[in-house]
This record gives C-alpha cells, sequence and structure tokens, in this order.
C-alpha cells in the first residue's frame, strides 16, 4: 500500500515539472530526482466522482479575451503554444460573435431549407438524428487570423498571431443528403445561410461546396456543439473561412445567384492595391506556425529540446513542412503527425538542440496541390497592404541568448 | 382495369419515394417560408411592400442609429457609413456604403436583419426603406425625395459596383493563376 501511494506521488510530481518549459536537464538533476519521490502529504482519500470533469486547479491556459466597448461583436482566441496534437478543447476553441451568443432551446431550433427546392422542409434536431451521421476532424479558421502579420509590426505571441484557429472532430449529417431530401432543381447555383443570433448572420455558399464535403454539425468532439460555436446546430464548410461557417442555423434557402450579405461585401472581401477588390474569397490557403518555442516563453538554459507547431490547408492535406532555425537560410524537414487529414490541423514536430546562441526559427509548409506557404515579401507583393484577410505568411520567431522568444 | 389503377399506384408510391428518399423532416408551409424569407437578392426580388424616402429616413436615423453611427453617418463608437470615396487604392482606405458597398440591396437587407443593433428586427419596412434611402442620400447616391421600394432599390447603381474582381488565388508560388 504504501509503496503504491509513492508511486502515485511520483506520478503527480513529475506531472508538475511538465509545467516547468523545456527545463534543461542540469536543474532537474540538483533538485528534480529528490522532490520528484516525496509523498507531499497525500495520504487522505482525494475528491469523489463528479457528474461533468473540470481540468485540474493547476491548468490555467485561457482564450485571450479582448477589451472592448462592443464584447458582443468580438473574438476570443485559442492559446496555441498550450495546446497538444491537432485536437483543440471545446473550452478553448476561438470565437467570434457578430451579435452574442444565443441561448437556444434544442428541442424548438429548426432548420428550413426552402428556396429552389421541390419540397421545402423543416427539420428538428430529432429529425438530424436520425440521418446518417458522419463525423470528420477539421480546421476552423476566422478569415482576419494572422492579420497582423501584413505589416512589419508583428504580433508578439502565436496566440495574438494565429490564435483565430482551432481544429475539432465534427460530428453531424451531410448538407448534400439534405438537400437531395429537399430535391435541389437544375437552375440551383448558390444557396444562403442563415443564423440564428440577433443578427441573423447570413452568407452564400456555393452550390458546389453545399454537395461536396459541407455538413450540419451537432457535435464537436464526442459532445454537443458549445454554444459559442453555434448551439444547436452550425454549417460546417471544411476548410472554408471561419464566418461562413454559419453558426446557430436556421435557414438555408437555395438559389441561382448570390445574395452579396454584408459579410461578404463590406467584410471579408480583400482590397488589393489598385482599389479592386477580391470576393468570395472562400479556402483558406496553406499556412503554419511554430507553437512552441514560441513568442512570450522562456526557455530555461541550452540543451535538447523540441520544435513543434501546426500546418493546415484549406484546399487539403499538408504533404511537407520545413523548419529553418537560422532565420531561412537553410530548412529541415519536420515530422507529420500520422494521419495527416484534409483540412485539419497537422501537428509537426522537430528535435533539436539550442546551443545558447541567438537564433531566428521559421516554419513552411506545402499542401497537396503543391502550393508553398509564402514570405511577407510574396504576399506583399500581390495584395499590397489593404487586404486584411488571408494572411498567411511565415512567422519568424527570436530566441535571445538569455532563452527569451520574441517575434523577429 | 383494377390492376393498372394499382400499377400507377405503385409507380407513384415509388416515385415520390424516390424522390425524397428518408422521408425525414416535414414540408415547410408557405406562412412559415415567408415569414423566415428575410434574405434580399441583387434582383430584389424578395423586398417587401412600403416605401421611405431620404426626408423620413433621417428621423429614423437621428432616434435609432445616430448614437453609434455619429451625426449624418459620419462615424462614433461605431463605423462610418458616409465617405471614403477615392480612397480605396490609398495607404488608408475608408470602406464604406458609398465607398465600398457593390449592391444597394444589401444596406436593406443588413440594416432589417441586424439594425439597430440592441434591437434588430424593431423597425417596419418602411422605416427600412427610409433609412436606406437617408444613408444613400448622404453618400450622394440618391436624391432627398426619390422613395425608396421594391421597384427602386435594386436599380440604385452603387458607386463602386464594378470594383470587385473574383478570387485570383493562387496568386504567389509555382502554381500562381496567370493574370
Ligand atoms: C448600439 C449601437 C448601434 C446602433 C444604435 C446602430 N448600430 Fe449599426 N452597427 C453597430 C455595430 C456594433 C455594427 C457592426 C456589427 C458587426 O460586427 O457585424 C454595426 C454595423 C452597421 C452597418 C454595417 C457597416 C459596414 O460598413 O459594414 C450598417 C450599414 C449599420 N450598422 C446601420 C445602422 C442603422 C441604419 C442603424 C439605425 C437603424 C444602426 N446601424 C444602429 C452598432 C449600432
Amino acid at each position: 500500500m504504501k509503496d503504491r501511494r509513492n508511486f502515485l506521488g511520483f506520478g503527480l510530481a513529475t506531472g508538475a515539472a511538465v509545467t516547468l518549459t523545456y527545463c534543461a536537464s542540469e536543474p532537474a538533476a540538483k533538485s528534480g530526482a529528490a522532490a520528484a519521490l516525496e509523498d507531499e502529504g497525500r495520504d487522505q482519500l482525494g475528491k469523489v466522482v463528479t457528474a461533468y470533469g473540470e481540468r485540474s486547479t493547476f491548468e490555467k491556459t485561457a482564450r485571450l479575451v479582448p477589451d472592448t466597448k462592443t464584447p458582443a461583436t468580438s473574438s476570443s482566441r485559442t492559446p496555441l503554444a498550450d495546446t497538444y496534437g491537432i485536437i483543440t478543447p471545446n473550452a478553448l476553441h476561438f470565437e467570434r460573435h457578430h451579435a452574442g451568443v444565443p441561448k437556444i432551446d434544442p428541442a424548438e431550433h429548426k432548420l428550413l431549407i426552402h428556396g429552389m427546392v421541390d419540397r421545402p422542409l423543416v427539420f428538428t434536431l430529432d429529425d438530424l438524428k436520425r440521418l446518417p451521421s458522419v463525423s470528420r476532424v477539421h480546421f476552423v479558421e476566422c478569415a482576419g487570423n494572422t492579420g497582423g502579420e501584413w505589416g512589419l509590426k508583428t504580433a508578439p505571441d502565436v496566440t495574438r498571431s494565429h490564435g483565430l484557429a482551432s481544429c475539432s472532430e465534427w460530428t453531424g449529417v451531410s448538407l448534400k443528403l439534405l438537400l437531395e431530401e429537399a430535391g435541389v432543381q437544375k437552375a440551383a447555383q448558390w444557396l444562403l445561410a442563415e443564423g440564428a443570433d440577433a443578427c441573423k448572420m447570413a452568407r452564400s455558399v456555393p452550390i458546389s461546396k453545399a454537395m461536396d464535403d459541407a455538413m450540419i454539425a451537432y457535435a464537436q468532439n464526442g459532445e454537443a456543439i458549445r454554444p459559442e460555436q453555434g448551439y444547436p446546430l452550425r454549417l460546417l464548410l471544411p476548410g472554408y473561412e471561419g464566418n461562413i461557417n454559419v453558426k446557430w442555423l436556421r435557414r438555408i434557402k437555395v438559389s441561382d445567384q448570390p445574395f452579396y450579405t454584408k459579410d461578404e461585401t463590406s467584410k471579408y472581401t480583400e482590397l488589393l492595391a489598385d482599389g479592386k477588390a477580391m470576393i468570395f474569397t472562400l479556402p483558406m490557403d496553406a499556412k503554419s506556425v511554430i507553437t512552441r518555442p514560441s513568442g512570450g516563453q522562456k526557455l530555461k538554459g541550452p540543451g535538447a529540446l523540441e520544435i513543434t507547431g501546426l500546418a493546415w490547408s484549406g484546399r487539403g492535406k499538408i504533404t511537407k513542412v520545413e523548419v529553418s532555425t537560422d532565420g531561412g537560410a537553410t530548412w529541415k524537414p519536420a515530422q507529420l503527425q500520422d494521419p495527416v487529414l484534409t483540412k485539419a490541423f497537422t501537428r509537426f514536430r522537430l528535435p533539436w538542440t539550442w546551443d545558447g546562441t541567438e537564433v531566428q526559427l521559421v516554419s513552411r509548409c506545402w499542401d497537396e496541390t503543391g502550393y508553398q506557404q509564402p514570405t511577407r515579401e510574396e504576399l506583399v507583393a500581390v495584395r499590397g497592404m489593404n487586404s486584411n484577410y488571408h494572411c498567411n505568411v511565415r512567422k519568424t520567431w527570436k530566441i535571445a541568448a538569455d532563452g527569451s522568444v520574441t517575434n523577429a | 382495369m383494377h390492376s393498372s389503377w394499382l400499377l400507377v399506384c405503385i409507380v407513384l408510391a415509388a416515385a415520390s419515394l424516390c424522390a425524397q428518399k428518408l422521408g425525414v423532416g416535414r414540408a415547410a408551409s408557405p406562412d412559415e417560408v415567408k415569414a423566415w424569407d428575410i434574405g434580399i437578392s441583387p434582383d430584389g426580388r424578395e423586398l417587401p411592400p412600403g416605401a421611405g424616402t431620404s426626408i423620413e429616413g433621417k428621423e429614423v436615423y437621428d432616434r435609432r442609429c445616430k448614437r453609434c453611427h455619429g451625426d449624418a453617418g459620419k462615424g462614433g463608437d461605431e463605423t462610418a457609413l458616409v465617405g471614403g470615396l477615392g480612397s480605396l487604392a490609398t495607404p488608408r482606405p475608408l470602406k464604406t456604403v458609398g465607398s465600398y458597398w457593390p449592391k444597394a440591396t444589401t444596406l436593406f437587407d443588413y440594416v432589417r436583419r441586424a439594425m439597430p443593433y440592441k434591437n434588430p428586427g424593431s423597425l417596419s419596412d418602411a422605416q427600412v426603406y427610409a433609412v436606406t434611402a437617408y444613408i444613400l442620400n448622404l453618400n450622394g447616391i440618391v436624391g432627398a425625395s426619390d422613395a425608396m421600394n421594391a421597384q427602386t432599390l435594386p436599380k440604385v447603381k452603387m458607386p463602386n459596383a464594378g470594383g470587385f474582381i473574383p478570387d485570383s488565388r493562387p496568386d504567389t508560388g509555382a502554381g500562381k493563376k496567370k493574370k
């Protein structure tokens, strides 16, 4: 019995040690070994079983919530440096709302499909859950993510530079199946997707995407979608900019033309240097970023550590990620975590030894269309500085000799 | 005779089964559809009856919008609804209804579905037409006594109507589209 308690105590102590980022072997040898085997007075019984679990009280990572006068039209950001693997915990999935999070009783919620269909139909949540379900892992990324990187004054940490992207396993019904149930007419080219939030957020979706991999999702990472992600129903258009993945979905109207809603004209269009703007720029292009080490962290000293990060593309699978530790002069291929999924976060890793000198870390990726993540100079050359959205440039982190990591 | 009717029934049943494969969900009534059908296409086919002029719209604006969008749409706590013409190709573009929006129908659609911000849906259709006319008039797009309604609004020519081009990505690297 005594032995078993010691074993548990050891487990807890090493668990705590993990929070010391990039602890080099030297301090661990001095203080760690003795501490690791101490019992720390945990002889009493622990907490009893609970109905809905919570994370350890030692874990503090959280979404970054900005200070704003209009929190109902705002966004919170995922702390990507503190997530592991490819799945974003539901409580940390980024948010962007235009009129707050509505409170919706799932028993009352309805989805109307009408317009250019043979049979206008109303579905309840129960109806949808009777239909064949699909589960797929996909990222959702705000079109404005990484927007701070257009300029020369870049974001200081990965939450601020890339935190408007998250990745979940989504479960729901194929939109194609619902549209076939309603009988889409020949002339149909677009559909309007509309939410049940206060501003009835609405976007036009090409019918080709709707009949491809689109889904109506009711679950996220094994549980009902969170209210801030669209409870009880959201549209999921894999790889498309976040805003078009309409949350609190209540209506789909099939049409022969797009609607030019406020959020596909005034916003989410890309103004180029000549004053023309690209419209309906829907897929998110390939992007990668190193999440550890990254801005705001401090390395404890020279030695072995892992460089890791995330790559994703709205046009398919990531095929290759390379990492440079000399600011882009030379590159090494990173390992990609299996399985590599389409339109999903892909975790990459590269074991490395920091020699204690100042270095610049940067990653670049390719997707299965052959597309390569551009440099800032390449993107600015074609889009100018007024584009705001769809910035997918490479991100460089500088490690100073004292181990502090900043934006380069 | 009897058996041929039976055959017709079977064929019809098969056809409808075939059409609605799973039979899940119920038919939407025309009234239900009408109540929710608020999205306005650029040709205005969904626009409701009613009308309003800029003169009427100023009154609505000053009571319901000015607090956030400023006097005469010049911007305040919230975004400006007026101005910015000629700024799009400069280092400081001002994107407003007047300088940037390609379709006038978007203004009616958006104000009716989402404004005023804290009480969306509280304006009558005539008030939405009127405030739409006012914002267009402030931008010099329609006259002060021009009535906006289901016929006139879709015909309004916006200054930046020709300002939008299709997605031309990929625009960098080996696979970049030829211009
Ligand atoms: C309480 C403050 C408030 C009031 C009152 C208000 N608005 Fe707004 N308005 C907003 C906010 C906030 C947004 C941005 C919403 C978003 O993030 O999608 C907005 C956006 C808009 C836009 C889109 C602007 C653009 O260029 O994208 C228009 C047009 C607009 N409002 C018109 C109106 C009109 C007309 C009224 C009066 C009937 C009104 N607003 C009243 C806060 C307000």
